[in-house]
């Protein structure tokens, strides 16, 4: 009845249109993130680089991988640290 | 040298034949030289929407197999003379042309008209590849849905990879009362949520109807919502600086009124 009432007064917070944009954000977050191993790859180098200015880490340890959950898609990364570099705080 | 333009969606019956149709004609009531290509190689409709299904004697196929040369098989339009159509193959499948010979025939194309329109198949696969393979520019159709707007998302993606940067984006079958209802979403939404440039919008319309049975594109008819909607695009694809059309209500009192008394 209430929710009948809200309509009549155009009062519906939970229109269509916004169940159907947040249904469309989700589930393109998921078709957008299919990369492709390459891509995967290339962005391991990328991150491999720029840590390796700071800290001395382990390429062959460093996992990266996308995960996804419901409502999310998270980029994780396990990198072992092997030690940190000495100057690399006072270079900043 | 023209300009080859496919008109590709993903999903199917969004109105891509509808619009390969209208802009083509449009484009010839403009006084342009232009050829519509039907690559949905298997399931052609084009000829029946332009009303030009009992003149096919030469196809697609029959082309890039060799069969005729190339000005055999261009069907010239009933209503205006600089309009023509190059129709698909109804008994082959999409594996019985390649992307390299559409492309060469669309180069052919090019010298002779000053616009070649393609009207892509649905789906991914090999018909769409052949599809866009000698396109110059991409031209998106989506429907205020999700299933649309969600397959227009992986089609700029594929475009994307293939090379064919900026496409644009026709919103076609709007219902602005259901817009203003808040119960579909409206091209602002559309356009945050694809990030492309928009070409134009076309309003839900009976005529489309009327002129589909009647195989008579709706630019045709002077007063039909999505007749204007198309000449805008049109101009626009001309180089002109047209605003988006105000698409009116129908449904709403006061317009029922006003149709009634034919005011």
């Amino acid at each position: 009845m209430l929710e009948l009432i809200q309509k009549l007064f155009g009062k519906d917070s939970n229109s269509s249109k916004d169940i159907a944009k947040e249904r469309l954000r989700l589930v393109l977050v998921h078709d957008r993130v299919n990369v492709s191993p390459q891509l995967m790859e290339t962005l391991k180098d990328d991150m491999f680089k720029a840590i390796s200015n700071y800290m001395d880490i382990n390429e062959k340890c460093m996992e990266v991988n996308l995960t996804h959950t419901e409502s999310s898609v998270t980029l994780v990364a396990n990198i072992p640290v092997t030690s940190m570099k000495r100057g690399a705080m006072s270079k900043r | 040298m023209g300009e080859v333009i496919v008109i590709t969606s993903g999903k199917g019956g969004v109105g891509k034949t509808t619009t390969s149709a209208n802009l083509g004609t449009g484009f010839a009531l403009q006084g342009k030289k232009v050829v519509l290509v039907d690559a949905d190689i298997g399931l052609r409709n084009l000829d029946v929407v332009m009303g030009l299904e009992n003149r096919i004697v030469y196809d697609l196929v029959d082309v890039t197999d060799g069969n005729c040369r190339l000005k055999q098989a261009l069907i010239r339009d009933k209503r205006y003379e600089s309009l023509y159509l190059l129709p698909a193959a109804q008994t082959r499948d999409k594996n019985a042309v390649t992307p390299e010979q559409m492309k060469q025939l669309c180069d052919e194309l090019k010298q002779d008209f000053d616009f070649v329109i393609i009207d892509c198949p649905a789906g991914i696969e090999q018909g769409f590849k052949n599809a866009i393979a000698g396109a110059d520019r991409a031209i998106i159709v989506t429907t205020p849905e999700v299933s649309a707007v969600r397959d227009a998302d992986r089609i700029i993606g594929l475009l994307e990879s293939e090379g064919k940067h900026n496409p644009k984006l026709i919103v076609n079958r709007i219902r602005p009362h259901m817009v203003k209802k808040g119960d579909m979403m409206s091209i602002d939404d559309i356009i945050e949520i694809l990030a492309i440039d928009l070409l134009g919008i076309i309003p839900e319309d009976d005529y489309i109807v009327v002129s589909t049975n009647r195989g008579e594109p709706a630019v045709v008819n002077p007063i039909s919502q999505a007749s204007t909607a198309y000449k805008n695009i049109v101009r626009r694809l001309m180089g002109e600086n047209i605003p988006l059309m105000i698409i009116e209500d129908n449904t709403s009192f006061f317009n029922k009124l006003k149709k009634i008394f034919n005011l």
